[in-house]
């Protein structure tokens, strides 16, 4: 039993340490002591995600575009965060003399407030949970939606038409993407019958036939609605293909066009902030939050299979960065509103199905299946039909 | 349009990631200051001067016809002819400047020099933080041997050799030719004379 | 923030995109009107690049000129070098050798490959690829760079073709190198077309965005890809039958639609041709000189009189207009850019599309800033 003490200490030693640290401290404060810790380990252990993950996506980015990528800070480039943020921390702050200050001074700040905010309702691991809201979906949406404001501060703020446009194609995309995005979460929230997301991630234990993890993900339903989540996440975090208001190509930057050093890295600190709150949640609702993917694997901490799932969904996105150009933005909303949404709609109704047929016996788990499945695949492929009339491979003839 | 085509593109871009792993193909970068690729031997990028022998300034094969300089295309090429005590043309350059900055390594002057005294080096790290005068090469700075010649483009160089040298094979025969017709000429004006004017 | 007021619209906005801006490949600057991001209006302003290149031309030697056709079009120095080769071959009645037309042959339809495979790799960057097609391009581009250099001794700037033949003889080493990149480049194309062509996002940003009607593009004097990308059968490789073109087996491709996907299909498929053409001519290359005996660099006077050479480059006709009147410098020296030519229907093709559009749409006509200032 040693191997399982030892996971188990390796389980609850963030705890031991929270509990070692607070002791020491006068009791009065002990409530404030203890925000603190949480705050302070949610800030340290996400920056230094940022960090990595800003490495990680430039050399995922440059092996995709066959370059070696950075490699001069450090072994294999490793020091290179550090190097970027010394040299945006020294760059000059420049800000635009007709600018409005103020808003442009708070546009990073909201920005990365709201992304760190949003952290706090995860369950990184089985005991791992900074804040326990009853509510904590609805806490996530309320805190992340706070991205569109600040985009759009500091696009009006610059006073650049760049920014300007960048702002108006932000507005627009974050709303309506926002709407696949919570319409994604209604069938979690509906089966797990709770907005908590500690409970959420309970109601994903057990096993499908004892191999198969029961995670939402693997259920029609469940992929369907992980699926719409996850474009609909993309394009939140203004990633590629939905990095429209920072289109490099068409709007030079976009709303960044007129910042500079330290507010720069902030705004791209708050980007990486979000993918990663985005990709959290993924995983606390769709890809089981910290349980193990298989039984046997159980003895490692929760909070690394957290993190493994966590990884694994950061590097596809940055995969996806890698390959795609980007949507116009009548066809982005076009996208949302005539494709996600209605899928999205679609999936509470497999959703639903799913939950109504659960006590099916016989042979009937078969033809369940096959419903969910053909619930799953039949709206997209139409609407997709519908969406794309007119476009598609050509043949091109020669000259005779 | 069913997603399958960005399915495929993101199949790609996995193949090459890996690929930029494993195979030489696609990790095609060259990291510059440690590594370095071989030039192929027609490489040019600025023109240097070649001198024969041991003396740099002395065994210039320019004669300061100043050619190059006329066809040079964006003039950067500068010649002032030496001139001797006597003011007499020297056919040495006395100044010759080429500023480049300016030259764009188009190798005009190689092709249009008739003595094969001016080539172009594949040297390529000029750089300098002196822009005016750091990159205005005098006589001195081009003076190069022939042996860096045949060094760096040595088919070239081993093909100007024989062309001099036949050249002055060429040459040498003419002039003994022409000695040895000078010397029959005198000696039937001497004949000739010793026949009309008997010697006292 | 100027305002251009408009009584159905309201207000409209201005915006200057250039001369500085990352997808105007180059310093280029269009002036848009825009009404929300829908462009009403869209005034193309050049000349930033402007280097006086025809008045110089003038001011030299014939041969002086020739590295300065490099710099035109800094991607196709071996097309330029040859239409201005060919303009004063028909000025002094010069004959290159058979050998030598072979490896015009030869090295236009590597420049075809390369200046192809670039636009296709920018044109993805301007849709906002992230740089991974414009990186694969430029790592097949290296290898007939890599060619040029070992030939020519420079990689943009060539500065290879002289009056009357080429500058260099290629040495079997060269072509078998040369042949060694033209049968791995189907692989390379397939591979690109199938991030590319098939992707779904591209062909919903490209299809129906840009379309030039037939007549517009003929009235323009639009050339090149983009004319066959409307569906007129112009190739003056055809219709000239300049160098050896008649002796090789290719066929043009057409398009029906005229828009930016299919300038950019039209591309790719003519680099399937051109692989034909440089597998017959590498094989096919016969001995012999590689420069008329009369021919001469420095010194040279043609005769008084004047000449056009037009060759079918990568762009568009690339031509030279030359007036001799006997002395060692071209009295009018005029260069036909196909860039310059094709630029010119730009409002024509961005009005009713978006800003992103209208980048896009300058990135599939393929221009090259140097060319078109000159």
């Amino acid at each position: 039993m040693s191997a399982s003490t030892a996971s188990g200490v390796l389980e609850t030693f963030p705890l031991e340490a929270r509990a070692f640290l607070l002791e020491r401290l006068p009791t009065p404060w002990g409530w404030l002591a203890a925000s603190l810790l949480s705050i302070g380990a949610i800030v340290v252990v996400f920056a230094s995600i940022f960090a990595i993950s800003t490495l990680l996506e430039r050399k995922i980015l440059a092996r995709i575009q066959n370059r070696p990528g950075p490699n001069r800070v450090g072994p294999g480039g490793l020091l290179q965060p550090l190097a970027d943020a010394i040299k945006t921390i020294t760059k000059e702050d420049i800000v635009p003399r007709s600018a409005d200050g103020l808003l442009h001074f708070l546009a990073p700040v909201v920005l990365v407030a709201g992304a760190l905010l949003s952290f706090a309702v995860i369950p990184f691991g089985r005991h791992l949970v900074p804040v326990e809201l009853e509510a904590g979906v609805l806490f996530f949406f309320a805190a992340a939606a706070s991205s569109e404001v600040a985009v759009f501060m500091a696009g009006w703020a610059s006073r650049n038409k760049y920014a300007m446009l960048a702002a108006m194609r932000a507005l627009a995309q974050l709303i309506s993407y926002e709407l696949p995005l919570v319409l994604a979460v209604v069938p979690v929230v509906m089966l797990a019958g709770s907005l908590s997301t500690v409970e959420i991630v309970a109601a994903q234990a057990g096993w499908w036939g004892g191999i198969l993890p029961q995670w939402h993900v693997f259920s029609p339903w469940g992929l369907g609605a992980f699926l719409v989540f996850m474009i609909a996440a993309l394009a939140e975090s203004n990633r590629s293909p939905f990095d429209l208001p920072e289109a490099e190509s068409e709007l030079i930057a976009g709303h960044l066009t007129e910042y500079s050093g330290f507010k720069y890295a902030l705004f791209f600190m708050a980007e990486y902030l979000g993918m990663t709150a985005l990709c959290c949640l993924a995983v606390t609702l769709f890809l089981g939050g910290w349980h193990a993917p298989s039984a046997f694997l159980e003895f490692v901490p929760s909070y690394l299979w957290f993190g493994a799932k966590l990884g694994v969904l950061i590097v596809v996105l940055m995969w996806i960065r890698g390959t795609v150009p980007r949507l116009r933005i009548d066809q982005l909303m076009r996208l949302s509103w005539k494709f996600l949404v209605p899928v999205a709609l679609g999936t509470i109704v497999n959703a639903a199905f799913w939950h109504s047929s659960a006590e099916w016996g016989g042979a009937w788990p078969a033809v369940r299946w096959a419903a969910g499945v053909a619930l799953l695949l039949g709206p997209p492929a139409w609407l997709a039909r519908r969406l794309s009339a007119g476009l598609g491979p050509r043949v091109y003839r020669y000259a005779t | 349009m069913n997603g399958l085509g960005i399915l495929k593109g993101l199949a790609v871009t996995a193949k090459n990631f890996a690929g930029s792993f494993s195979t030489k193909d696609r990790l095609v970068t060259v990291e510059y200051p440690e590594q370095r690729t071989e030039l192929p031997e027609n490489t040019r990028q600025f023109p240097f001067l070649v001198y024969d022998g041991t003396e740099p300034i002395d065994g210039l094969r320019c004669v300061a016809c100043r050619i190059c300089e006329k066809e040079c295309p964006p003039q950067c090429i500068y010649i002032v002819m030496e001139r001797d005590a006597a003011g007499k043309p020297a056919k040495k350059p006395r100044v010759f400047d080429i500023d480049v900055s300016v030259c764009m390594s188009c190798q005009i002057c190689v092709e249009v020099c008739p003595f094969d005294a001016i080539k172009m080096d594949n040297a390529f790290e000029i750089a300098t933080s002196d822009r005016f005068e750091g990159l205005l090469l005098k006589r001195e700075d081009l003076a190069k041997p022939n042996s860096h010649f045949h060094r760096i483009h040595p088919t070239d160089a081993a093909e100007v050799d024989a062309r001099l040298e036949e050249d002055r094979r060429k040459a040498e025969e003419k002039a003994r030719l022409a000695a040895e017709a000078k010397a029959k000429a005198t000696r039937a004006r001497d004949e000739g004379g010793a026949g009309a004017a008997p010697k006292p | 923030m100027r305002a251009v007021h408009d009584e159905f619209h309201g207000d409209l906005m201005e915006v200057s995109m250039g001369p500085h801006h990352p997808s105007t490949h180059g310093v280029f600057r269009m002036n848009v009107v825009l009404d929300g991001e829908r462009i009403v209006k869209l005034k193309p302003v050049f000349g930033y690049l402007h280097r006086n290149h025809e008045k110089l031309g003038e001011g030299m030697t014939w041969l002086a000129s020739m590295p300065f056709t490099d710099r035109l079009d800094y991607l196709c120095a071996m097309t330029n070098n040859w239409a201005y080769a060919l303009a004063v071959e028909r000025l002094t009645g010069l004959q290159p050798p058979e050998r030598a037309e072979y490896i015009r042959v030869v090295l236009a339809e590597l420049t075809r490959l390369l200046n192809h495979t670039c636009l296709a790799g920018f044109l993805l960057q301007d849709t906002g690829a992230m740089g991974t097609p414009l990186m694969y391009a430029f790592r097949e581009r290296e290898k007939i760079l890599d060619l040029f250099e070992a030939l020519s001794g420079s990689r943009m700037m060539c500065n290879y073709q002289r009056f009357g033949g080429c500058r260099v003889d290629v040495s079997p080493a060269w072509l078998a190198a040369a042949r060694k990149v033209v049968d791995a480049y189907p692989r390379f194309l397939d591979e690109f077309e199938a991030l590319v062509t098939g992707n779904e996002i591209v062909m919903a940003r490209t299809q129906g965005v840009g379309r030039v009607a037939p007549e517009l593009a003929v009235a323009a004097g639009v050339t090149g890809p983009m004319l066959r990308a409307c569906g007129v059968d112009y190739d003056i490789r055809k219709v000239d039958g300049y160098g050896l073109y008649p002796r090789f087996h290719f066929r043009v491709p057409l398009g029906d639609h005229g828009d930016t996907y299919d300038r950019y299909m039209i591309r790719v498929l003519e680099m399937r041709e051109s692989i034909g053409i440089l597998k017959q001519a590498i094989d096919g290359i016969p001995d012999g000189p590689i420069l008329d005996p009369k021919a001469k660099g420095r010194g040279l006077r043609p005769p008084a009189g004047e000449a056009y050479g037009r060759i079918e480059g990568p762009k568009g006709e690339i031509g030279f207009f030359l007036v001799s009147d006997g002395t060692p410098n071209p009295s009018r020296y005029r260069v036909r850019a196909p860039s310059f030519v094709n630029l010119t229907i730009l409002e024509d093709m961005c009005l009713g599309h978006t800003v992103a559009d209208a980048v896009v749409i300058l990135g599939s006509i393929d221009i090259v800033l140097g060319e078109v200032d000159r």
